[in-house]
């Protein structure tokens, strides 16, 4: 589960026939501060994502997972578009204390 | 399980129905010493965590199901505990 950003749509007509019906867009998976991280990546879309959307989404067995049949060759899928990012972090410094050598 | 940081969290309106009410939060993987260690992901929460929180985090669909109790459902990051001390 990591954020994406979406980065183009991606139209086959011979595919795997079940995959028929499912919209396939590349994302390009970011970190938190919304950096590239690793290559891009053609995934199917689950919530009609559009180009330019910063997404979350879901890799491995899961993906195949948020479709509706689940016995599809799918390994990434797009499972929501993120509206906000908060990054209150009260009491961070605290927490260093949990660090002991 | 992995150590990670908890850096914030993120709010989505439009998702698949499967995520509605899981808190979904950014965690950082870190070392024993509190560095961090490679690129962040998300994580559904299982143990109320916080931001700043250091917690342990299972990294594998199969647990992450079973611990939200959601057989079906594609999750695959869970946070399973909220460390107390790390003595190295």
């Amino acid at each position: 589960m990591q954020l994406a950003k979406v980065i183009g749509t991606v139209v086959a007509t011979t595919k795997d026939s079940a995959l028929t019906g499912l919209k396939i867009l590349m994302i390009q998976p970011l970190t938190d501060e919304l950096k590239s991280s690793g290559g891009s990546i053609a995934a199917i879309d689950t919530v009609q994502a559009g180009i330019d959307d910063l997404v979350h989404w879901v890799t491995a067995r899961e993906a195949a997972l948020a479709l509706p049949d689940s016995f599809v060759p799918v390994d990434a899928a797009i499972t929501g578009i993120v509206d906000q990012i908060d990054f209150s972090s009260k009491g961070i410094e605290d927490k260093q204390k949990i660090f002991e050598t | 399980m992995i150590l990670a940081r908890i850096k914030g969290n993120v709010v989505a309106t439009v998702k698949h129905p499967c995520y509605a009410g899981q808190r979904l939060l950014i965690a950082q993987p870190i070392d024993e010493k509190g560095n961090d260690k490679g690129d962040s992901f998300l994580a559904c929460d299982s143990v109320q965590a916080a931001p700043g929180d250091v917690v342990l985090i299972e990294r594998e669909g199969n647990t992450a199901r079973q611990i939200l109790g959601t057989p079906n459902d594609p999750f695959h990051s869970v946070i399973v505990g909220i460390v107390d001390k790390i003595t190295t």
